[in-house]
């Protein structure tokens, strides 16, 4: 196996939830979302009915990938972390614990010192619910609930 | 790496289409943006270039459904087929459940299909799969054309393994279908078994 199966549970949802929107808050921040590094959304806070939070999750995935390629390159580990200044709302992309990608977009309302600070705590907090998750997830008995489909199941998905 | 969300009570799969420059890879997928209903799918990306050529990859989700009260999502890319673009081809197939290799039927186009499923092996490889493994179908496109190859002779070529292949014409939509719920197939029956990672 290249990588453990990603699984989220409940108590940890709930965890990584209050501490995205709380970052929000304390970052004056108009969205907060994490991404895993396949480009999967893991959750999102904030004014999130007016952005496409599963194409920016794609996109961030790609752009850490090729970042990441690139600091490869270069004999780099990575580049932990990324800055996109545009004229009204600002990018700020964050590597957290090698793992999931913290994204924050924010406005004039915020400044960039402020979000790196906030960020910075977050992702401490971050890295510690995914470690625990990990090893949740790699415990023996913590099978997938696919476990049990039949195949009838799957046809049934495929019936037009 | 498919991506199980207990809460959201979610699966999501990660799908690629794999192949040379101008297969239609990513015909492929802008049929199935097209014929998908809305409330099944989500914006497709294009990452073009101006000459729309994939420079990055395209991306498209959808939801297939549910199984036993979790819903289906699958997330489809392309890579870009050309040869020089092989460092971000590789960025591609990080995390990948399934993947679809598309070839292009025309017999000018032997050698740059079997360069390409031989650099997708590779590219697996590097990243710890084994295309042997993995959830993967074949298709061969662009059946319409009047130079192409039989498809025994393809199939000899770019699939030994005789894993399930489609003839397919993307541009109208032949086989496109067919050759989405083929992995999309493989890839739930690989999570059935447990042995996805």
């Amino acid at each position: 196996m290249v990588n453990p199966q990603m699984v989220m549970y409940e108590e940890e949802f709930n965890q990584i939830q209050t501490v995205v929107d709380r970052l929000v808050r304390d970052a004056n921040a108009k969205v907060v979302f994490i991404v895993d590094k396949n480009g999967q959304l893991i959750s999102a806070a904030g004014d999130i009915d007016n952005v496409d939070t599963t194409s920016l999750a794609s996109l961030t995935a790609g752009n850490i990938a090729a970042t990441g390629g690139m600091a490869k390159l270069l004999k780099e580990n990575e580049f932990a972390t990324q800055f996109h200044e545009g004229e009204k709302a600002n990018i700020h992309i964050q590597l957290v614990g090698n793992r999931v990608i913290l994204v924050v977009i924010f406005d004039s309302r915020s400044s960039l010192g402020l979000v790196r600070l906030r960020v910075k705590k977050a992702s401490e907090e971050l890295n510690h619910i995914f470690e625990t998750l990990l090893k949740k997830v790699q415990e023996p008995g913590a099978d997938s609930p696919f476990a049990e489909i039949t195949d009838e199941d799957i046809d049934n998905l495929f019936n037009d | 790496m498919s991506f199980i969300n207990y809460m959201a009570r979610e699966i999501n799969c990660k799908l690629v289409y794999y192949g040379p420059g101008l297969c239609g890879k990513t015909t492929n997928l802008q049929y199935i943006y097209e014929r998908t209903n809305p409330e099944a799918k989500g914006k497709m990306i294009s990452l073009a270039t101006e000459t729309e050529r994939t420079l990055f990859f395209d991306f498209l989700p959808l939801s297939l459904g549910e199984i036993r009260g979790f819903k289906t999502r699958f997330h489809l890319y392309t890579v870009p087929g050309q040869v020089f673009y092989d460092a971000s081809r590789k960025l591609i197939l990080k995390g990948v459940d399934g993947v679809v290799f598309c070839a292009d039927s025309q017999i000018e186009r032997t050698e740059a299909n079997l360069e390409s499923v031989e650099n997708l092996r590779t590219n697996l490889a590097e990243q710890g799969y084994s295309l042997d493994k993995l959830p993967y179908v074949v298709q061969y496109n662009k059946r319409d054309l009047p130079n192409v190859a039989s498809v025994e002779e393809l199939r000899q070529m770019i699939n030994p393994t005789s894993v399930p292949d489609f003839e397919a014409v993307a541009r109208t939509g032949v086989g496109v279908f067919d050759t989405l719920k083929a992995v999309a197939k493989l890839v739930l029956t690989e999570l059935k078994k447990g042995g996805n990672g």
